[in-house]
């Protein structure tokens, strides 16, 4: 069975739904990006305390009506690759939430 | 017994921009002669300045030049290196200080990185953008060099007030935001005059065949103008109040992309 994967929001962000469209500024060097719908979702859950499979499962799968393995192996990849940019962190053990960023509101 | 060290007279000048008041103090009357010059139309008699920089003359002493400006905050204190000048600004003590050469663009360089510190602050910001009013309002045109920037403030019509050609100013006043005047110059090399406007709209420059103006989705508006917000500081803090002064900019300002031809009747759309 393989590990549990965590993933929690960085401090270190600034982060705003404008429209449809989540906007993410890392605080190394200003850096701007842009969430997909499907990133947005995972962002946005990313709560440090559920499993990656659980949100993909209960998140991704009934939201897009996709296979679980698929959504898996790209939650994953996503995953990885927001953590790359500082955007996200991820863990094998759950995150406490002193490591949660908040999402602006409006 | 005369005394072994003469007295060295100090000069001070203060530049204030967008109702925010630096003094510089010098021990060389011919840098202040170049602030003069530079900061003409800038220059305030407030003596209750809100910052105050000693600029020490001389060849900064790095010991590897960084061609990027560095702005980093420790123990209270920010600390800004670019190849040409080195500084160090206490806002509580509201006193810093900056070596360089005698030249004028350094101390702009340094002026425009502590104006973004202190507009984060304030829920405003510096934008890569020329700014202009006409009939009482502000319009900003952004984008990044080539733009347009100086095409669009050189075919200004003459009832049109030149804010900036390269870097406006802009701060939060209740539910709006206003623009300034600024001296910071690009290829027009003309101080903006100094005054000020509430914000009408922001124009996303692009030059094209044909003038044309549309009305931007927010997410692009955001994008668009965050792309050109000027900032430095790798703060968390300090991020996270740039990014909520845009977003909200962009939910009270409209955002327009404008194509344009180079040519005066550009203006006839921007009223």
């Amino acid at each position: 069975m393989s590990k549990k994967l965590y993933i929690a929001r960085s401090r270190r962000i600034a982060a705003r739904k404008l429209g449809e469209e989540m906007l993410i500024m890392a605080a190394h060097g200003s850096t701007l990006f842009t969430l997909n719908p499907t990133a947005t979702i995972l962002w946005q859950a990313a709560d440090g305390a559920t499993p990656l499979d659980e949100l993909v499962e209960r998140r991704i799968c009934t939201e897009f009506q996709v296979e679980f393995e698929d959504a898996m192996r790209d939650a994953e990849a996503l995953a990885e690759d927001l953590a790359r940019h500082g955007i996200l962190l991820l863990s094998d053990e759950p995150i406490t939430n002193a490591g949660l960023a908040l999402q602006e509101t409006r | 017994m005369p005394g072994l060290a003469a007295p060295v007279d100090r000069y001070s000048v203060v530049i204030a921009i967008g109702g925010v008041s630096i003094r510089v103090h010098t021990a060389d009357s011919d840098f202040l002669a170049i602030l003069q010059r530079r900061y003409a139309g800038f220059l305030g008699g407030d003596p209750q300045a809100e910052f105050d920089f000693d600029v020490e003359l001389g060849i900064p002493p790095f010991s590897t030049p960084l061609p990027e400006v560095s702005v980093t905050h420790r123990a209270g204190r920010w600390f800004m290196e670019r190849e040409d000048f080195r500084a160090e600004w206490d806002p509580a003590a509201r006193r810093g200080s900056i070596q360089q050469s005698a030249n004028p663009y350094s101390i702009d360089a340094f002026l425009r990185i502590v104006h973004t510190l202190v507009l984060a602050k304030l829920g405003g910001f510096l934008l890569h953008s020329a700014s202009a009013v006409r009939n009482g309002k502000a319009f900003l045109f952004a984008g990044e060099s080539g733009a347009g920037k100086t095409t669009i403030s050189r075919l200004a019509p003459p009832d049109v007030t030149l804010l900036t050609d390269e870097m406006s100013y802009i701060r939060q006043r209740d539910d709006a935001y206003v623009a300034f005047g600024t001296p910071f110059t690009g290829e027009l090399v003309q101080a903006g005059e100094n005054t000020s406007a509430p914000v009408a709209a922001l124009y996303l420059l692009h030059q094209g065949p044909e003038n044309r103006i549309e009305r931007l989705a927010i997410a692009e508006a955001g994008r668009g103008l965050l792309a050109n917000i000027l900032f430095f500081a790798e703060d968390p803090e300090l991020v996270h109040s740039m990014f909520r002064a845009g977003c909200d900019f962009v939910g009270r300002v409209p955002v327009y992309k404008l194509t344009f031809m180079p040519d005066a009747r550009v203006w006839e759309m921007i009223q």
